[in-house]
Formats: C-alpha cells, sequence, structure tokens
C-alpha cells in the first residue's frame, strides 16, 4: 500500500500549470471538518456559480482513495482582457474540505493543472473559478471510494 | 447415416412445449426433433463485412452446462431492458418458444431437464468448425474475428500454464484482436510477455501507466475487410486495479476514459475508417451509456457481464453485441457498409450445441494435448451432488452456498464470505463433482482462503460496498460482478435505496439474532485483492470437504431477501 503518500508531496504539474507555479500557487488553508461549502462562499464573496466552463477530470471509482489523479482545466482565452484568476477545489466529505487553491494569470497561458489528491471516501469534488470580471464557473464530479474485489 | 452429432434428439417432451408458439429457426428445427448444424449455422448474408465475436470465455475449452441467471436486476435507465430480464420475460420479450433448444442456451428455465435434453453447449472445437464455415461462406477478407477477452482464466489448466493452453488453442482460430481483464491478473510482467507471443492485436486504449500516464498497449488497429477500412479499438475492463488486485498490476491504470475512447474514434475516421468497432470489456450498462455519449462508433462488441442476447440493441446509430459466456455462443453481425456508414446489417447469437456441431479435428487435437498433463487430474471424482449447482445471478448460487459451506465447516467459522464472479460452470444434480468443476468455479491467482475476525459493521460496510458497485443506478460507478456471497449470514437487499443504506435486516444464521454492530464475528472468505493474504487454496478447502462429505445438496437460497420496488 502507498498510505504513506502524502497529497503534499505527490503534487505534479501538467504543462500548462508549471508556469501557474512560478507565480504562486498555495495548497487549501487547514480547515476545520467539513467546511467545503463554507469555503465557497468565502471564495465567491457568496455570489452564484455558474455551472460550465470548469472541465473536471477524476475517475469514476478511485483505484486508490489514497493518491486520485485529479485534471482541471478552464475555458479561458487568457488574456488580459479576460483570464481565470484563481480556481478552488474542495471535497464534500473528507475530514477536511479543502483540497487545493489555484492561481492563474494571463501569462499562465492555460488554466489548467494536474495533481493527485487523497479521498477518504466517496464524495463529491468541486472545482470553482474566478474570473477577472468577477464572474465564477463551476463543476462536480462524484468519485467513489470502494473497498474492491468482487468483479467478475 | 445419422450419428448424435449429426442429429440431436430431443425428449418428446419438450418438443410439445413448442406446438402453437411463435418459432424462430431454432423453434422449427426443434419441432421437426432435429437440431442440425446447418440449421445452427444458416444464416442469409449481407452486406461487406462480417464481425465474429466470442467474450468471456473463462477457460473454457470443451462443451459446458452453464446456467444463465434467473436475477439479473437493472436499476436506473437499464431496469426492466435487456439484458435485465430473465426467464419467462425474457422468452416473451424475444419471441422465443419455451423449451425450444434456443430458450435452453438463453434462459434458466426448465434448466436441468432441458440440459439432459440438449447436452452441452460450446466447446472451442465447435467454434472453430463455426468460424472455419463462415470463411469459406464470407471469404477470409471480408471476416474480422475478435475476442472481448476473459479468454486466459477460469479453469485448471488457464491457472497452471498462466493462460498459455487457452493462448495456444486461440491461436489456431487466428483472431484478429483481443482485448482483456482476468489477463491482467497473472500480473504485468506475464501479460506483456504473452501478448508479445500472441501474433495478434492486444488492444486497450484505456490502460496507462501510473507515472506518466502514457499508453501501455495499442488503442486500435485499422483492417481493410471487403474493401471497407475497418478500425477496431479495444477497451480492457476499466476496473480491473479496482476489482482485482492492484498489487498485481502496480505500474498500470485504467478507467472508463470516455474522452480517449472519444479521441480514438475521431483519430480512426481521420485516418480513413469507414466502420469504427469498439471491442469492449466495459460491461453492457456501461457500453450502453458510453455509445449515448461517444458519438461515431458503429458497432460495440460488449462483455464482462457476461449477457447473451438474441438481438443486436440500437442505440442512436450504435450496435451493441452481448455474445454470452463459457465459449456457449459464437456472434457473427454481417454489415453492408457504404460511403462510410452503415446501411444495413443482419445478427446472429449462435448457440454452439456440441451433439450438434462437428468438432473441428485440429483444434480437437490440440484441446487434447494442452488438457493431457492435466488429464488425469481434472477426471478424478471427489464426491457427488444430489442437486444442480450453478453460480450465475445477482444473488447466491448453490454453487456458491456450497463453497460457503465449505469455508465455515473446514476454517471453522461462524460466517463466510465468497465473491460474487460471474464465471463459472454448472453441474447436474445427480452427477459427479470432478477436480475439474470444483476448479471451473474457483480457479484464479489470488485464491487464498483467509479467515479473521471483523465487526457486524464492517460486514455491513462490506455488503453495501458491493451493493453499490453493483446497483448504482450510474453505470459508470458499476464495477459488474454479483452481490458478494454468504455463508452464516442473512439479509435483506433494498435495490432502488441510495449507497449505504440498501442492506438491513443482517441476522446470524447461526444462532438467529441479528448483527451487532461491535461485536467480532470469526469470518472465513476468499479472493481477497489485499497483498499478502495467507491460507490454503479455496479449491483444497471446497475438495476437502466434498471429499468428507462424499454427497452434497445445496438447495436454492433463501437467506437473502431481495426487495426491487
Amino acid at each position: 500500500m502507498s498510505c504513506g503518500l502524502d497529497r503534499r508531496q505527490v503534487l505534479a504539474f501538467g504543462g500548462g500549470a508549471l508556469a501557474v507555479a512560478a507565480f504562486g500557487f498555495s495548497v487549501g488553508p487547514a480547515n476545520a471538518a467539513n467546511d467545503a461549502a463554507e469555503l465557497i462562499a468565502k471564495f465567491t464573496g457568496g455570489k452564484q456559480a455558474t455551472t460550465g466552463k470548469v472541465k473536471l477530470d477524476l475517475p469514476e471509482i478511485a483505484e486508490n482513495g489514497n493518491t486520485v489523479p485529479m485534471t482541471f482545466s478552464v475555458e479561458s482565452p487568457m488574456t488580459e482582457s479576460s483570464y481565470v484568476s484563481e480556481v478552488l477545489v474542495v471535497a464534500d466529505e473528507n475530514p477536511r474540505g479543502g483540497i487545493a487553491h489555484f492561481h492563474f494569470s494571463p501569462a499562465s497561458g492555460v488554466a489548467e493543472a494536474n495533481t493527485r489528491i487523497r479521498l477518504a471516501k466517496t464524495q463529491n469534488i468541486i472545482a470553482v473559478a474566478k474570473m477577472n470580471d468577477g464572474s465564477f464557473f463551476t463543476a462536480t464530479k462524484q468519485v467513489k471510494v470502494t473497498i474492491g474485489g468482487c468483479g467478475g | 447415416m445419422l450419428n448424435r452429432r449429426d442429429v440431436l434428439q430431443v425428449g418428446a417432451a419438450t418438443a410439445a412445449a413448442v406446438a402453437g408458439s411463435g418459432l424462430g429457426a431454432l423453434g422449427t428445427a426443434l419441432a421437426r426433433q432435429r437440431l442440425t448444424q446447418n440449421e445452427l449455422l444458416r444464416f442469409k448474408s449481407l452486406g461487406n463485412v462480417t464481425l465474429l465475436h466470442v467474450a468471456d470465455m473463462h477457460g473454457q475449452l470443451l462443451p459446458v452446462t452453464f446456467r444463465e441467471p434467473s436475477t439479473n436486476i437493472g436499476v436506473g435507465a437499464a431496469r426492466g431492458e435487456p439484458p435485465h430480464i430473465t426467464g419467462a420475460a425474457f422468452l416473451k420479450r424475444f419471441h422465443i418458444a419455451a423449451g425450444s433448444a434456443e430458450a435452453h442456451a438463453l434462459t434458466p428455465v426448465d434448466f436441468e431437464s432441458l440440459a439432459r435434453s440438449y447436452g452441452r453447449i460450446g466447446g472451442l472445437d465447435r467454434a472453430a468448425t463455426a468460424i472455419k464455415a463462415v470463411r469459406a461462406e464470407r471469404g477470409e477478407d471480408r471476416v474480422l474475428l475478435l475476442d472481448g477477452g476473459d479468454t486466459w482464466q477460469g479453469s485448471l489448466g488457464a491457472y497452471r500454464t498462466l493462460g498459455q493452453d487457452m493462448i495456444d488453442c486461440m491461436r489456431l482460430l487466428k483472431p484478429d484482436a483481443m482485448t482483456g481483464h482476468w489477463e491482467f491478473t497473472y500480473g504485468e510482467k506475464r501479460l506483456k510477455e504473452a501478448v508479445a507471443g500472441l501474433g495478434f492485436a492486444f488492444l486497450a486504449l484505456n490502460v496507462r501507466d501510473t507515472q506518466w500516464q502514457e499508453p501501455v498497449f495499442d488503442a486500435y488497429k485499422m483492417f481493410e475487410k471487403g474493401g471497407v477500412k475497418v478500425a477496431v479499438l479495444g477497451q480492457a475492463f476499466p476496473y480491473t486495479p479496482v476489482a482485482n488486485p492492484r498489487w498485481m498490476i502496480p505500474s498500470w491504470t485504467f478507467g472508463i476514459r470516455e474522452e480517449a475512447v472519444h479521441a480514438a474514434v475521431d483519430k480512426a475516421r481521420g485516418e480513413g475508417a469507414q466502420l469504427v468497432v469498439l471491442l469492449s470489456h466495459n460491461g453492457f450498462d456501461v457500453d450502453r451509456k458510453l455509445a449515448g455519449r461517444v458519438p461515431g462508433i458503429d458497432v460495440i462488441l460488449t462483455g464482462h457481464t457476461h449477457d447473451a442476447l438474441p438481438v443486436a440493441i440500437k442505440v442512436g446509430k450504435t450496435l451493441l453485441v452481448a455474445s454470452g459466456s463459457h465459449g456457449k455462443f459464437l456472434s457473427r453481425l454481417d454489415l453492408d457498409v457504404r460511403a462510410g456508414a452503415v446501411r444495413g446489417y443482419r445478427y446472429k447469437l449462435i448457440p454452439l450445441f456440441a451433439d450438434a456441431i462437428r468438432p473441428d479435428p485440429d483444434m480437437a487435437a490440440m484441446i487434447a494435448k494442452v488438457r493431457a498433463p492435466f488429464a488425469q487430474e481434472l477426471a478424478r471424482e471427489v464426491g457427488r451432488t444430489e442437486s444442480l449447482l450453478y453460480r450465475r445471478g445477482n444473488i447466491n448460487g448453490t454453487f456458491d452456498d456450497l463453497i460457503c459451506a465449505a469455508l465455515i465447516e473446514e476454517r471453522d467459522a461462524e460466517i463466510s464470505l465468497s465473491p460474487g464472479f460471474r464465471w463459472g460452470t454448472s453441474v447436474l444434480a445427480n452427477s459427479p463433482v470432478t477436480v475439474e468443476d470444483i476448479h471451473n468455479a474457483t480457479a484464479m491467482t489470488y485464491p487464498q482462503v483467509y479467515r479473521l475476525t471483523m465487526t457486524g459493521a464492517r460486514l455491513k460496510e462490506i455488503l453495501e460496498d458491493v451493493a453499490d458497485n453493483l446497483f448504482n443506478p450510474d453505470p459508470y460507478y458499476q464495477q459488474g460482478g454479483d452481490m458478494v456471497r454468504c455463508g452464516g449470514l442473512g439479509y435483506t437487499i433494498d435495490v432502488a435505496k441510495p449507497a449505504g443504506q440498501r442492506i438491513s435486516a443482517l441476522t446470524h444464521l447461526g444462532s438467529g439474532a441479528p448483527i451487532e454492530a461491535a461485536r467480532d464475528y470469526v469470518v472465513s472468505g476468499w479472493a481477497s485483492v489485499n497483498e499478502g493474504v495467507e491460507g490454503p487454496p479455496v479449491w483444497q478447502v471446497v475438495e476437502r470437504y466434498i471429499a468428507r462429505k462424499q454427497v452434497v445438496r445445496a438447495a436454492p437460497n433463501t437467506t437473502v431477501k431481495v426487495v426491487d420496488a
């Protein structure tokens, strides 16, 4: 088992997001037990996020809940006048809701990143993107974490 | 001179049952009290390309007795839709006469008496005869033979030779491509080595290496058949590292990867493919959903869930074919492809009745050769069964109940757990139980029987987990397989409830008392996906039990109650 792996140690990035790292990237803050909704509310300032523009690529069933590959991308021209500034990723059933908080700028080229996340159980992963005009877009995907076996 | 192979005589009682019903081709044959190779293979050819498909053979080289499920519950959009209909409803839906050969091949109705009338079905030597006949009739340049996988596992011979017995026989058939699932349970090294020696393509677009997400196998292969450019894409079982031990394939990652399927379809079309075929081990419901979401696939040859359907199911413009399991059937799909589109098709699921179809001599010789090292052992009688032993079905089958009883008695446990595999052949009542029969229900590469304690809460968690893998309304969250089989433990399952709420009334059958969440129970089981499990192989435990009892009997299970409201 690779239970010893911690998501903070295994963060890996796609080409587009490499540039992002140079501009500053922070893993989500250590929050109290499941505060996913509060984190989103704080991030959006209570504004409604629209479903769309964000693509969240996660397996339907995790092969290993300790290290689940996740990729997100947000549709945007990434120009000075129109770009994605931040993306918040939360999980609604982990002991702590926060997973990651990414910062982008037009120089990022694309608003895309991939990493590996740790999921304690079956739950929804929610990504919320903040645009430079102050609007918010979101996507949700359920990932099942199962005991395994018995497939036949 | 007619012999038993040329004309299969059937009992008068079964023939009478057909009178007055809507007869298919096989029903007609039955009415004449004969079932011949010509009748079984008869097909009015159509168009310019023929696809032949086999899947889920599970190590079976000889004709088998295999009872199709009586319980196969569909959820969500699949509820009440094929393949989730069984028995009399199945016969009605497809206008098949009760008591006919087709009815016997496809349903468990009146199984035992019809099994005695019609004999065994399948055998790779019979399949070889059928395949050769189609190639001769159509011309090899119009025929593709595709194997949907789960071919190299499920018998003593396959286990001992790491699948080589199946590979040696399949190579004689010269398939054009295959994909896999249980093939992966021989480990990365063995699989790579076997694939290198196949002589035909092993396709799996959804398998990537864990480090760089790079493809491990070819995604698709292009063929030219009947003047048509055909792309065959391969999709391995998406949840192999979840349903089977991940430690055996540590560098590979799977998944449905809908976008990768989409990309491969587009790439193949871009290279001029006029016909796109997905050779899939997704399972029928996953493929039905996929067909509705990924455009440009003309045919999905489904596998994994072991469904045998007498018609091709159309989802939008995509045809779904389900060819059954254990070598019982060969699917033939003729396609008329013109100007890059399928203009017409004709389909037949051919049941390979072993007494009606002549075995191909070359294949028969190869089967005898690969079985020779184990022949004596396979034939050894361990005991007898007074009742029909079968596995397939959503809830316990009698063979599983026998295995569960063996685990409890031989390992001195209160409760036993046996995996809900869909493979495993049936044994008719009042027959000997041989070493081969036991291995057909147990042979795999992680057979250790464990014995440990579990709390009542953990037992419920396991049942809930497996129930959601089977009954999640979204097929992409299903793993295939059936409910884990339990010995010494009764419960009620409400299929339509949400995850975590389906299982209730858990009962410790030894005492009749309700299962207590906090109490420890001694549990024995097999097929753990964890590494380093210790214990004797399950076939040894089952053999010891049957040998000790000499005569076994397992009545249909009544300790699991299914609510399907």
